[in-house]
């Protein structure tokens, strides 16, 4: 237990101290905000469904920060102990690997919640977004939606020979998905084309889902988005298991 | 002899159709500093990854303080202490937050803050790890192989790297932790390290072990010829030093006599030789072989990748 908590204090204060992980888990969706509440404020529009443009694309930043901890912070972060030989290192002590893994998972939820709150705060106090869901539902949503995501990061950590590797393949599946899910754009300007196309990209799902609670959508209207979310949880925890390598 | 740490028999270890260590069978015994020598990729760290119950052998029986390393690593890591060949720690991770964070691996724990003393890191207790030296990195990790007290310590390739002085701390400190009653294995592929340090020394090439003894003995046993070189003033007829029976071969290099045999007494018949013959001589010195030559003798010379 001390081992687990001295881990993840460590793990924490690592990625604190690593500034392109702490900017783009904690201030990239923030910026984003500012940007573009700059560019189209928070009138309500019938775009929107009367609601303003901040209202409506937060909760998919959410989503953006969830995948830019999955994809990028998780795989690479992790191929890089291994190539180092960090992993190694903790392997030839008599601690148990689990810790290595429930202290990383741990911080990367940590800060990917860190990063929402400030998102949430910011489009709070200076947007005045409207928030219409409940805050357990989302936290739960962002809970699932985050574990699965990193997830899918470890299964690349596990599949990738080399750190450049878990570089490239976590970052060739994030941005075009960060552009194409609407995590990044509202997918209400992107056009059936891209809207066609998403329905074939998981982060789609988080966004769908992110979006509904937020607008205080019940569950049950959104089993489909949580089959896709579930599944790749499962699917990447059973993949990454069974190739996950320590050297 | 007293009682025996580690035992290994019969060890195997492949990878694909590569035999990493071949058969190899040795003990190590409480207190002493033994030494796995040979060339790069000669399976010294394939062997010590195995005991040390990070690597599963393909065969043979391995024994670590009455554990099987294989089945009850996790058990024995609590009682020995590791440092792995190119290892590193998170860039970013001070060095008293190392040591606190592997200290809580531990059931059993040192004071941090006089080991670190001794090993010359206080002053570079809040520095990140990659802001430290290499030999400042490796004394860092002989820390982390002590953390747990531990009464059998594993040192794999711990000087590679290292400038001479560097590599000289080093190996006082390794001197050091065996005057505590610690046993020591260590592998390298500087002969001069493993002469100086071991108490043992088995030597390693193409996975088998060729040879074990002290480092005296190896040295004794190649049978190497004795060189003798000095300078002459004055004109000398080299070939008078063939009356000196043995003497089996000499030769002029540059300004140097140089003159081998096997023999004892070649050194004491060529100076008497000098002697009575009114040679003056001068810059008189002897070479013996060293374990350099035992090893070059049994894996011999040729250079491989």
């Amino acid at each position: 237990m001390k081992s687990l908590f001295r881990l993840t204090a460590v793990e924490l204060k690592l990625y604190l101290r690593e500034p392109m992980a702490a900017f783009f888990t904690l201030l990239y969706a923030p910026m984003l905000l500012f940007l573009f509440g700059f560019i189209y404020g928070n009138e309500p529009t019938p775009f929107f469904g009367n609601r303003g443009f901040i209202d409506s694309q937060l909760p998919a930043y959410m989503a953006l920060i969830i995948v830019t901890v999955g994809l990028m912070s998780v795989p690479i972060s992790t191929a890089e102990d291994r190539e180092r030989g960090i992993l190694k290192r903790f392997h030839s002590t008599p601690a148990s690997p689990a810790i290595y893994l429930f202290a990383n998972i741990f911080t990367y939820y940590i800060m990917s919640l860190m990063g929402v709150t400030l998102l949430f705060l910011v489009g709070r106090f200076i947007y005045h977004a409207q928030f219409e869901g409940n805050i357990f539902s989302i936290l739960a949503g962002f809970t699932i939606c985050a574990l699965s995501f990193f997830s899918f990061g470890y299964m690349i950590a596990s599949l990738a020979p080399t750190a450049r590797t878990a570089q490239i393949i976590g970052m060739v599946i994030a941005f075009p998905m960060m552009f194409l899910s609407g995590a990044a754009m509202p997918i209400e300007v992107l056009g059936d084309k891209v809207t066609n196309i998403s329905k074939y990209l998981p982060l789609t799902y988080v966004v769908r889902l992110m979006k509904g609670l937020w607008v205080g959508n019940s569950w049950a209207g959104h089993w489909l988005n949580l089959i896709v979310i579930l599944g790749l949880l499962v699917a990447g925890a059973i993949i990454s298991t069974l190739t996950f390598k320590w050297e | 002899m007293s009682e025996a740490i580690v035992e290994v028999k019969n060890l195997c270890k492949s990878y694909r159709k590569i035999k990493a260590v071949d058969d190899i069978s040795f003990k190590i015994y409480k207190g002493e500093i033994f030494g796995l020598v040979g060339p790069n990729g000669a399976g010294k760290t394939t062997a010590i990854e195995c005991i040390e119950g990070l690597r599963k052998p393909d065969s043979g029986s391995l024994k670590v303080m009455d554990l099987n390393p294989t089945s009850n690593g996790r058990t024995l890591r609590n009682s020995i202490g590791i440092q792995l060949q190119e290892s590193q720690l998170p860039a970013r991770l001070k060095v008293w937050e190392a040591i606190s964070l592997f200290s809580s691996f531990y059931k059993k724990n040192i004071e941090s803050t006089p080991l670190l003393k001794e090993l010359g890191l206080e002053e570079k207790k809040s520095s990140y790890f990659d802001k430290i030296s290499g030999g400042q990195k490796q004394r860092l990790f002989i820390a982390l192989a002590l953390l747990n007290d531990p009464d059998l310590i594993f040192l794999d390739e711990l000087t590679t790297g290292l400038d001479p002085q560097a590599r000289r701390v080093t190996w006082n400190l390794i001197i050091d932790i065996r005057k505590r009653g610690k046993t020591i294995f260590l592998t390298t592929h500087f002969m001069e390290e493993a002469e100086r340090l071991c108490d043992r020394v088995a030597i390693m090439d193409h996975g088998k072990i060729m040879a074990l003894d002290t480092p005296q003995n190896l040295i004794r046993n190649i049978s190497m010829e004795t060189r003798l070189i000095f300078n002459i003033t004055g004109s000398f007829e080299l070939d008078t030093l063939k009356t000196i029976e043995s003497i089996s071969k000499y030769e002029k290099s540059g300004d140097n006599i140089i003159v081998h045999g096997h023999d004892k007494r070649m050194v004491k018949d060529t100076v008497n030789f000098l002697v009575n013959n009114n040679i003056d001589f001068h810059d008189l010195k002897t070479e013996q072989a060293t374990l350099e030559d035992v090893f070059l003798t049994l894996t011999g010379k040729e250079i491989r990748n």
